[in-house]
């Protein structure tokens, strides 16, 4: 005992292990009201240390110039292979189901208002990053929607409309598209050198992104300190220790919490993985199960379900506008919609946080912005046609004017609930 | 920390200097990075314009030749095709070539730098199936023209689409030019790209 006591003062000389565990875990004070939404923090984590892990193992039977034979050696001849693919492949979606939870939880609660905007932000980096992952990973095992998934998602910077910039003419944007699908693809069509190319991204250079985010994002929160429930900043109520009196320590309070909370994820998890790995083509497509193929187009190319409410806006555009097509206004609409998360912080400007105080009004805005985002997800996984396209439209008209109007003007029109004091049991 | 003997304007001039010679440094580093996913020269060569002699074809009849991973098609329409697009235009969606699926010189209505020669992607615009060429008329096409056997879309002998078809375009015109008469190069302009 004396020797390892002996040790750690050692190491501690040299690198602050005491003082970082105290103050990320047992004497980092975490208000003592959260409630279930606080789970899909810790969930993500729990993701993030499975994508890594299967990935890792992956790496070691996968090889990029056979992708799909190879994926298939894994499902097939690898022993256990079908089980780690299976999690890697579940997990992806697990990944996007927390993460959208834990993003709606900070809209519930208003996680992302001052002092946590930063926190929002990396978050939303996370999130970015997330979805490069995912759509690169996709392509990887190609499969016939990989192609094709590929090949819709590459070409959307042919619809970039470099024309509106000075000195390019609609000629010359088309040829810049062009020399940047190329330059993506590293060919003239989708071909190994693509894979390869998103092989390397894939499994390097995103996931050290994605690490380095998620530490500052929590190092981030540390700094400022948990939201919670009633929005209440328990910092601003301390003891004569200086301890938050809303405040329990990080371990062993939350880590026991957490554990449960984990342990009912993963059976959840296990049961998607043993018994619907594809979710019914929902979580792997059909046509995936068929090598990549250039003639032949399938029926109806829909991207994976957590792509879903930013392509329906994608497709949701029909008109041309201030001389840009159709599709060019999708891009924007597409790529404002991502944009509009990270202003977030700055566009609501009611002065209480959580949603527990906040009127009818602001409620109901954000009841119709969760069901719109459903109806989304759902309509971008759909072909778009007839009523579809219009409820597309709609859907995304309201995604907008939620974060331009409704959470910048929905306080002057309700009236707000008194914001307690303290934290409370929300009853 | 005192500031005697410090010249403050060299310091900063010597600071700005360093980081503009970084700079030309780092963005001078990053080509070789953003190059590399260029095309490669093996790419390159996989990827180079095919010559398609036309000369040797017959009146009517279709060549079909390969590049860069899709069907091209070379047709030698006869002066009765050629007469023929006219009447069409009123059950086509695009008969005057606005839609941007061909080159510039061949956005007209028989789709083609020379009208003798019709140069397409023998990919259907629907779902990428190839579409069968019918140089007779049939029940579909009264004047001949490009069936899609896969979900029945038509196309004319300048390969604009038909009106209620599922396919939304015209075939696409890859870009062409001719070396000589007959003698066309697809994935080039170099050569002549007017009539």
């Amino acid at each position: 005992m004396r020797l390892v006591n002996g040790l750690i003062d050692w190491v501690d000389a040299r690198l602050p292990v005491v003082n970082t565990y105290k103050k990320h875990m047992s004497e980092y004070y975490a208000p003592k009201n959260f409630n279930f939404w606080y789970y899909f923090g810790v969930l993500s984590m729990v993701v993030l240390i499975n994508q890594l892990l299967t990935g890792i193992w992956l790496t070691m039977f996968y090889s990029p110039s056979d992708g799909f034979g190879s994926v298939e050696y894994i499902m097939r001849d690898v022993q256990w292979g079908w089980l780690i693919r299976y999690m890697h492949a579940v997990g992806a979606s697990a990944f996007f189901a927390v993460v959208y939870l834990h993003m709606f939880r900070g809209l519930l609660y208003g996680s992302y208002k001052p002092p946590r905007e930063l926190v929002w932000i990396f978050g939303m980096l996370i999130y970015v990053a997330l979805m490069a992952e995912g759509f690169l990973g996709y392509v990887l095992p190609w499969g016939n929607m990989s192609y094709w998934g590929a090949q819709v998602i590459i070409s959307l910077a042919g619809a970039i409309p470099f024309d509106m910039l000075p000195f390019i003419d609609a000629k010359d944007a088309k040829e810049i598209g062009e020399a940047l699908t190329t330059w993506v693809r590293g060919d003239y069509l989708l071909s190994t050198a693509t894979v390869n190319k998103f092989f390397a991204l894939h499994v390097v250079a995103i996931p050290l992104v994605l690490v380095a985010l998620v530490f500052l994002h929590i190092l981030a929160l540390h700094e400022v300190g948990s939201n919670n429930p009633d929005g209440v900043e328990i910092k601003q109520n301390k003891d004569e220790n200086g301890i938050p009196r809303d405040g329990i320590p990080f371990h062993p309070y939350y880590t026991v919490k957490d554990l449960p909370g984990v342990i009912v994820f993963l059976m959840i998890f296990a049961v998607v993985i043993f018994f619907f790995p594809t979710g019914g083509g929902y979580l792997i497509e059909k046509p995936n199960f068929v090598a990549a193929n250039p003639l032949k187009t399938p029926d109806h190319i829909a991207p994976v379900w957590y792509y879903g409410p930013y392509y329906a806006m994608l497709r949701a555009t029909t008109i041309e506008w201030f001389s840009m097509s159709a599709k060019s206004w999708g891009l924007i609409a597409m790529g404002g919609g991502i944009v509009v998360l990270f202003l977030l912080p700055w566009l609501d400007r009611h002065p209480v946080k959580s949603i527990r105080y906040k009127g009818w009004l602001s409620k109901t805005l954000l009841l119709i912005f969760a069901l719109d985002f459903l109806m989304l997800g759902f309509l971008g996984t759909q072909p778009a046609s007839g009523l579809y396209k219009t409820l597309a439209q709609i859907g995304t008209v309201y995604y907008f004017l939620f974060f331009f109007i409704g959470l910048p003007l929905a306080h002057r029109f309700e009236k707000s609930k008194p914001v307690p004091e303290r934290v409370t049991g929300g009853h | 920390m005192s500031n005697d003997g410090v010249n403050t304007s060299r310091r900063t001039f010597l600071i700005g200097l360093t980081s503009a010679v970084g700079a030309v440094g780092a963005i001078g580093a990053a080509v070789p990075f953003v190059k590399s996913w260029q095309p490669s020269a093996k790419a390159e060569n996989a990827g180079a314009p095919v010559e398609v002699d036309a000369s040797k074809l017959e009146m009517g009849q279709r060549v079909v030749a390969e590049w860069r991973g899709q069907p091209i098609w070379v047709v030698r329409r006869t002066d009765d095709m050629i007469a023929n697009l006219d009447k069409l235009n009123g059950e086509l969606k695009d008969p005057q070539s606005k839609e941007d699926q061909q080159p510039p010189y061949a956005a007209n209505e028989w789709r083609s730098i020379k009208k003798e020669y019709l140069v397409l992607i023998g990919i259907c615009t629907h779902l990428g199936c190839s579409p069968l060429f019918e140089e007779e008329p049939t029940v579909e096409l009264k004047y001949g023209g490009f069936f899609c056997p896969c979900h029945g879309s038509k196309f004319d002998l300048a390969g604009r689409v038909y009106q209620g078809v599922p396919a939304p375009t015209n075939l696409v015109v890859p870009p062409h030019s001719y070396v000589s008469d007959a003698v066309i190069i697809v994935g080039s302009e170099e050569g002549e790209t007017k009539a």
